[in-house]
This record gives C-alpha cells, sequence and structure tokens, in this order.
C-alpha cells in the first residue's frame, strides 16, 4: 500500500530525514515518535504530496491517501454537518452519516463549527478523514485537545478502519493501544554534508 | 564541456571572476570615450540645440531597461527548466539594475522634454510605457524580498516574470491604442532612429556598447554577491544543524 | 468543483463573508469623487466612465487576498492540494466564487453610480457590458496574485503592488470601452480587445496561479 526507499526530506531547502525506508500493507499501521522539530510533520507532508522528496522514493496508489495535519480546514460560519458534506463531496462523495457516527458528532450537526470546542473540532477534523474514504490515512498530531474518553473513540475508528484494509501513519506520543510498528526518526537525522564539492547546486 | 558548465556556482564564481575587470574596464572606457565624444565634440543639431546630447544617456537606458527584462525572463525560463540557481539569482540581481535603468531613462527624458515639448511629463505612449515597466520592476523586486526561502522565491518570480511579460506586451499596446484613441496625431515622441544623423550615431553607438558592458559588469558583480550571501546562508543553515 | 463554488458561495454570504463590501466601497468612491472635483455636470460627465472603472478595479483588489488568505489559515488549501480536485480547477473555481460575489455585483450596480456621476444616457450599456466583460479577468488575474502571496503575514500590500500592473490592459480597453460608448463613437475595437484579454486571462493564467499555489504550499 506504501512503500517508501531511501527517503529524504528537506524543509526549507535543508535536509531533516534521510535514509528512511519502510513499507505499509493494507491493516497494518505504522507509529511515528520523534522529539518536536525531528521532522515528523515534514514526512507526512513529503508523503502526502504536499512537497516534493529532496531524493528517494515515495510508491503509492494514487489518489490513495488522506492527510490531516494540526489545521482542520473548517470553516467557523458553516455547521458540521456542512463542512463534512463539503468534503465529502470534494472527494466524489456524499454520505457522512457514518463519520458523524464514528466520531460522536451527531449531537452536534447543527452546530456552527465556530462554535465548538477546541476538541469538538478536533474530532470534526477526524471525521473528516472517513468522509474522504481514502485508505492511507496520514495523521499529524491526532488526538491534540481530545479528552481521554475520545482519544478511546479515535483509537476504536482507527481500528475499525484498520481492519477493514485501511492503513496509516501516525505521528503522535500517545499510546493508542494498536498493535502498530513504531518508528523513530531521531536515527534518520540528516547529517550536514560532508563533501562540499559534489554539492555544488547548492553552494556548499 | 557545455555551456550548462557555468551554471555550477563555483565555476561561476571563477569565470565571472576573470571576466569582471575586463567588463568593468571595457564599460569604464566606452562610456567615457562615447560621453565625451557625444557631449564635446559633436555639433549641436539645428532642431535642438544642445538639449540634444542627452540622447547619449537617454536611448543607452532606455534601451538597457527592456533588455534587462529580457534577460530576466530568459534567466527565469532557464531556472523553470533546468533548475540551475545561479540562473534565479542572475534574474534577482538584474532586476535592480533594470529598474535603475527605467529610472534613468525616465528623469533624462523628462530633462529632455522639458525644453523640448514644454512640459516635464506626458502620456506619451512610450513614456507610459516605460512607466509600466517601472512599476512591473517594483513589484518584481519587491516579492524578491517578500520571502524567507530562496528557492520558493525563485519559483514565484519566474513565475511572475514570465505572466508579468506578456502583460507587459499587451500593456504596451494597449498604452498606444489608448492614446491614439485620445489625442489624434498629438504625437510627441520622435522616432529616433530616422532623425539622427551619423554625426550623432557613432558616439551614441558606443555610448550603447558601454551601457551593455555596464549592464554586464553589474549583473556579474551582483550575482556573485547574491551567490555568497547564499553559500553564507547555506553554512549558517548547516552551522545550526550541525 | 460545484461543491467547492457552493461553500464560496455560502461563506461570503454568512456573517464576516465580507459579501458587499466590494459593492459599498464602490459606492462611498463614486460618491466621494464629486467631493473631489466639484459638481459641474460636465465634468463629472467627462471623467465618469473612468472613474468608475478605477472604482470598479479598486472595490475588487479590496477582496483579492480574502480569496486564498483565508484557506491557507485554516489548513484547507492543504487538504484541498491532497484532494482529487486539480489545483487548476481550485484557482478557477476561486475566481469565479471572487467574481461572482465582489465583480457581478459591481456590474450591476454600475448604472446606478453612473447616474451619481451624471454618465451620458449612451453610455450605460457600454459601461455595463463592459464590466461584465472585463471583471471576470480583474478576478482572475487577483487570484494570480492571491496565489503568490498567499504564505505571506503582510501580503495585503504586496498584492496590490503586483496585481496593479497586470490590470492596466483591462483598465485601459475596459475604461475606453466606456468612454467610446458615453461619447457615441465606435466601440467594436476597444470591446473585442477586451474580450480578448478576458478570455485569453481565464483560459492560461489559472496554470500559472496552480503552479504558483503547489510552491507556496510546500
Amino acid at each position: 500500500m506504501l512503500r517508501v526507499e531511501d527517503l529524504c526530506v528537506a524543509r526549507g531547502g535543508v535536509p531533516v530525514l534521510e535514509g528512511l525506508g519502510f513499507s505499509l500493507a493494507p491493516g497494518e499501521a505504522l507509529v511515528l515518535r520523534g522529539p518536536n522539530g525531528s521532522g515528523k510533520t515534514t514526512l507526512l507532508r513529503t508523503l502526502a504530496g504536499l512537497q516534493p522528496p529532496g531524493s528517494g522514493r515515495v510508491e503509492m496508489a494514487p489518489d490513495s491517501a488522506a492527510y490531516a495535519g494540526h489545521a482542520d480546514g473548517l470553516k467557523a460560519t458553516l455547521t458540521v454537518a456542512e463542512n463534512l458534506t463539503f468534503w465529502a463531496r470534494i472527494f466524489g462523495r456524499r454520505d457522512i452519516a457514518a463519520a458523524l457516527e464514528g466520531f460522536e458528532l451527531e449531537p452536534l450537526a447543527d452546530r456552527p463549527a465556530g462554535a465548538l470546542s477546541a476538541g469538538q473540532k478536533r474530532r470534526l477534523g477526524l471525521a473528516r478523514l472517513l468522509v474522504t474514504g481514502r485508505r492511507l490515512w496520514l495523521l499529524d498530531e491526532p488526538t491534540v485537545s481530545l479528552d481521554t474518553g475520545h482519544v478511546a473513540t479515535f483509537a476504536r475508528t482507527l481500528r475499525a478502519h484498520l481492519a477493514a484494509g485501511g492503513a496509516a501513519v501516525i505521528a503522535t506520543h500517545i499510546e493508542l493501544g494498536l498493535e502498530a510498528r513504531v518508528l523513530d526518526v531521531a536515527p534518520y537525522k540528516a547529517r550536514p554534508v560532508e563533501e562540499p564539492e559534489g554539492y555544488a547546486e547548492s553552494f556548499l | 564541456m557545455s555551456l550548462w558548465e557555468y551554471a555550477n556556482p563555483k565555476k561561476f564564481l571563477g569565470l565571472s571572476g576573470a571576466v569582471l575587470p575586463w567588463v568593468s574596464a571595457g564599460a569604464a572606457l566606452c562610456l567615457v570615450v562615447g560621453l565625451v565624444w557625444g557631449f564635446f565634440l559633436t555639433p549641436d543639431a539645428a532642431r535642438f540645440q544642445s538639449t540634444v546630447k542627452i540622447i547619449y544617456l537617454h536611448v543607452p537606458a532606455a534601451l538597457m531597461a527592456i533588455n534587462a527584462w529580457i534577460m530576466m525572463l530568459v534567466a527565469s525560463l532557464i531556472w523553470i527548466v533546468r533548475r540551475h540557481h545561479v540562473s534565479a539569482l542572475a534574474a534577482k540581481a538584474a532586476a535592480p539594475v533594470g529598474m535603475v535603468m527605467t529610472v534613468i531613462a525616465l528623469v533624462t527624458g523628462a530633462i529632455w522634454g522639458q525644453p523640448m515639448w514644454g512640459t516635464w511629463w506626458a502620456w506619451d505612449p512610450r513614456l507610459t510605457s516605460f512607466l509600466i515597466l517601472f512599476l512591473f520592476y517594483l513589484g518584481y523586486i519587491a516579492l524578491w524580498d517578500a520571502i524567507d526561502n530562496p528557492d520558493t522565491t525563485a519559483d514565484l518570480t519566474s513565475i511572475l516574470c514570465l505572466v508579468g511579460s506578456v502583460f507587459a506586451v499587451l500593456s504596451r499596446y494597449a498604452v498606444l491604442f489608448w492614446n491614439q484613441g485620445l489625442h489624434q496625431g498629438a504625437s510627441l515622441s520622435l522616432d529616433k532612429e530616422e532623425n539622427v544623423a551619423d554625426v550623432f550615431y557613432f558616439p551614441l553607438l558606443v555610448c550603447i556598447a558601454g551601457f551593455v558592458l555596464l549592464f554586464l559588469a553589474l549583473v556579474l558583480l551582483r550575482t556573485r554577491t547574491e551567490i555568497r550571501a547564499r553559500r553564507i546562508k547555506a553554512l549558517l543553515a548547516r552551522e545550526r544543524q550541525a | 468543483m460545484i461543491a467547492l463554488l457552493g461553500r464560496d458561495l455560502a461563506l461570503a454570504v454568512r456573517a464576516g463573508g465580507g459579501f458587499g463590501l466590494g459593492l459599498a466601497f464602490f459606492l462611498i468612491v463614486t460618491v466621494l469623487v464629486p467631493f473631489g472635483v466639484g459638481p459641474e455636470p460636465r465634468l463629472l460627465a467627462s471623467i465618469a466612465p473612468g472613474i468608475l472603472w478605477l472604482g470598479a478595479l479598486l472595490a475588487c483588489l479590496l477582496s483579492l487576498d480574502r480569496i486564498l488568505a483565508l484557506d491557507w489559515e485554516d489548513g484547507t488549501l492543504d487538504l484541498m492540494a491532497t484532494a482529487p480536485l486539480p489545483m487548476e480547477a481550485l484557482v478557477s473555481v476561486k475566481a469565479l466564487a471572487h467574481w461572482l460575489t465582489t465583480g457581478l455585483p459591481l456590474v450591476l450596480a454600475a448604472p446606478a453610480m453612473g447616474v451619481l456621476l451624471s454618465l451620458p444616457a449612451p453610455g450605460y450599456l457600454w459601461l455595463t457590458l463592459g464590466l461584465a466583460l472585463g471583471t471576470p479577468a480583474l478576478s482572475v488575474i487577483g487570484t494570480f496574485g492571491a496565489a503568490l502571496t498567499v504564505g505571506l503575514k503582510r501580503g495585503g500590500l504586496l498584492l496590490s503592488l503586483l496585481v496593479l500592473p497586470l490590470y492596466v490592459p483591462t483598465l485601459i480597453f475596459g475604461a475606453e470601452v466606456a468612454r467610446r460608448g458615453a461619447v457615441g463613437l465606435d466601440v467594436a475595437t476597444p470591446l473585442a480587445m477586451l474580450a480578448g484579454i478576458t478570455c485569453g486571462t481565464i483560459a492560461l493564467l489559472p496554470f500559472a496561479s496552480a503552479a504558483v499555489l503547489k510552491v507556496n504550499l510546500r
């Protein structure tokens, strides 16, 4: 479902991680660990195709990934249901009932997103993943501002997604109770270039 | 050995360092000869008296103002297609030089226009086009200054240069149409090529050569500075990372 | 695409969407002009086409930074980039939504503003037609400018600086249509040029806008 070979990711033109390689089969999840600023977000953005890899390859079926970053992409003046419907239609789908149910959002369906608490917004942002119908989820700190009860809800939804043949790459520090491999990105930290001659284009 | 090898910053620094003194000397020589010849050794034209002599600054500057933009366009295209950093930096380096040339052309034009036409400024198509060109330079330079990441900025400014070029040509024709539409036959512009006699023509050629060399020297110098600035930035980034 | 258009229109008309601000700005500019130049109807009539075009252009300009900046801030653009909708379609729809919420009201309000500036009778048709043909180009060019400056904290001023020179041809031909129309001259040439510019920008500029937006997202 996802194959990464010898990947180097860069932030602002400076390599942050290099030599990354892993693959993910349907039903599997990969948890990214590493201190703040170690490049987890950059890696996820590269996997999502938001930025080109510095070198190496990312292989996945086209249009299979759904990305959820720090911002949820919600419009304050639209209601919860309207926000979800919008994203569903962008991904060519209609049904939002399952997504509302998966994150216990039904009672809030007609509330404007602007009137939600931070945790409720986060749940709505995660529910967006369900309406995309994408099989590979790329999640950047998905549990931020969720209470323990809803972390469990999220973990349950995630397990259901994996059981249905989905996959996920998750950058998180919270134990979600998944049988997931853990990838610590710290050892892959990009080393400064040793050989200036070979890197003329990068001005060193 | 291909031309593209000089897109390597190190090679470019080596070559440009060797060439720069010669280009600068050539520019100085041509400008001194051309301007002295033009200012002191040519007769006053019957129609224009001595005011005509500003032509030796005005025409070459106007020429280079346009050529600088064309050079930026070519450099931008090279950056978009081949991703050579030197090319992007050369485009960045040429912009302020081109803008100054535009200003020189506008100011000398105004100084010339005052005694000739009795006004500092008229909305003549030619003048207006240069003013618009000036605005394009302004926007281009402002965009370079606005963003931190040099590669991102190089991409954005290249595309702006491309789009801007199309719109600059459009504006040129729009302005021609616009003024003809307003003042029929009241054109203030002079067709320089037809008016200029040989006595004025040769010193003018020397001056144009001087301006071309001056432009080249300035762009080389500024590109070298930009490359060094990028190197410092890269070294600092590496240090932070280590 | 329809979903995106619908959402943008819904956002514009709901509270805080800024719908109508451009129109109000247009009205105020038109009202202020006679205060500046005096109430002489003949003078007003002669400058009315240009002032109305300029007012419409500035009203358009004011709302440009909202086209993409809001979607950038709340992360929608990142998420859209991973959606099946191509970037070119995204910027085209954004431009269309901008035109529907800003350009179209200006076109419809222009005749009323013409009355305020004693625009001669034959001018109304050509002013409205010219604006209807020209304002889509303003929206499309503006979207390009918005895409260029989307990541910047203080992009508004830079956006104006970048976009205004690009507006020159549209303004010249558009105002020429209105001016010639007002005095009963033939408007075919400027009208054709205006339409040409609009068609050209609609066809080509979204590619540049999309390229620029992708650069800014990475």
